[in-house]
């Protein structure tokens, strides 16, 4: 069984089975109070006591942005492989896309790109963290790293290739930066081998990582 | 003009533009890398608030106009050693943007 002291696994136990094996205690994860987290819950409680938000409220929103996933996109995009008339409209307007499938059409206006033989994009945002969350649940801690933010802009190839992502040198890299107003959805390449597949099966193939371009959709 | 409905376009897509080169202090969406950098507006976005203004609980009106403005890495950084024909493109409202 895994455990987290960091002595070597190859001692031998002589000290022994008589007496307690003693881990050392990992510290807990919620004991810090940083200015921002007093800040939230300072905020948070004088609106809850001035009855603006109650706090099943504040749980409410927060189950409901966990329970959004990379899903709610891969469903987007395999529509948009089996379907041309949805590519299109998916492409130049990606919000009345959304709804169209019957998903909330989202709070920012989508910007769509897609992945051909020519042109791989990239998504970023140097600033912060601007994501299209109601597609993709929250970001991963990857891309809100400072590391990720600061080399996608100006080295996207060397950061592919640690994502094990080879992208040929003639094919054009786009990046994209969330700066402002937008929010974008890389719509990756369909791999070969799958022509015919159904969109449910298709959707499978779809991954997170790949329609922030970090990587390729799957291969069948 | 009405404010709500913001400062009309003065770019169209293909245009080149360069970015101000200016480091006023304050809450600015336009990354420091793009500064003083020329590009070719991609596409007009819209008009929004200006964040400069609605991050200070301003109305961040009148609106501005948004561009999305695609740059060559080369421009952006000389020494780029990927293809020639990589890109980076950023949102630019228009009062960070001047005719090239």
């Amino acid at each position: 069984m895994p455990h987290d002291h960091d002595h070597p696994h190859d001692h031998d136990h002589r000290h022994g089975h008589d007496q307690p094996h003693r881990h050392p205690a990992r510290p807990d994860q919620d004991d810090t109070i940083t200015q921002w987290r007093a800040m939230e819950i300072a905020v948070r409680e004088l609106l809850i006591d001035k009855g603006i938000l109650s706090a099943e409220e504040v749980r409410r929103q927060v189950e409901e942005m966990d329970n959004r996933t990379p899903l709610q996109g891969a469903r987007v995009v395999a529509r948009a492989w089996t379907d041309p008339e949805y590519k299109k409209l998916l492409l130049s307007d990606g919000n009345a896309a959304c709804e169209a499938l019957g998903m909330e059409g989202g709070p920012y206006k989508l910007v769509v790109v897609e992945n051909t033989e020519q042109v791989h994009n990239v998504i970023v945002c140097t600033l912060c963290s601007c994501y299209p969350r109601w597609l993709l649940g929250l970001p991963p801690d990857w891309y809100k790293s400072r590391n990720y933010r600061s080399r996608a802009i100006n080295e996207p190839r060397d950061v592919l290739r640690e994502f094990g992502t080879a992208v040929p040198d003639q094919v054009t890299v786009r990046v994209h930066d969330s700066t402002a107003d937008m929010r974008y959805l890389v719509l990756p390449k369909r791999p070969a081998g799958t022509e015919g597949w159904a969109e449910e099966k298709l959707a499978a193939l779809v991954t997170r990582d790949s329609m922030i371009g970090v990587a390729f959709a799957q291969n069948p | 003009m009405a404010a709500a409905e913001g400062i009309s376009p003065q770019f169209r897509t293909g245009d080149r533009v360069a970015v101000r080169a200016a480091y006023p202090i304050g809450h600015v969406r336009t990354p420091y890398y793009i500064r003083g950098k020329h590009g070719v507006i991609e596409r007009l976005c819209g008009a929004y608030g200006n964040p400069e203004e609605l991050a200070y609980a301003r109305p961040g009106l009148p609106k501005q106009p948004l561009y999305r403005v695609r740059f060559l890495q080369r421009e952006i950084w000389p020494a780029y050693e990927g293809n020639p024909a990589d890109t980076v493109d950023v949102e630019i409202f228009q009062h960070w943007l001047q005719p090239d």
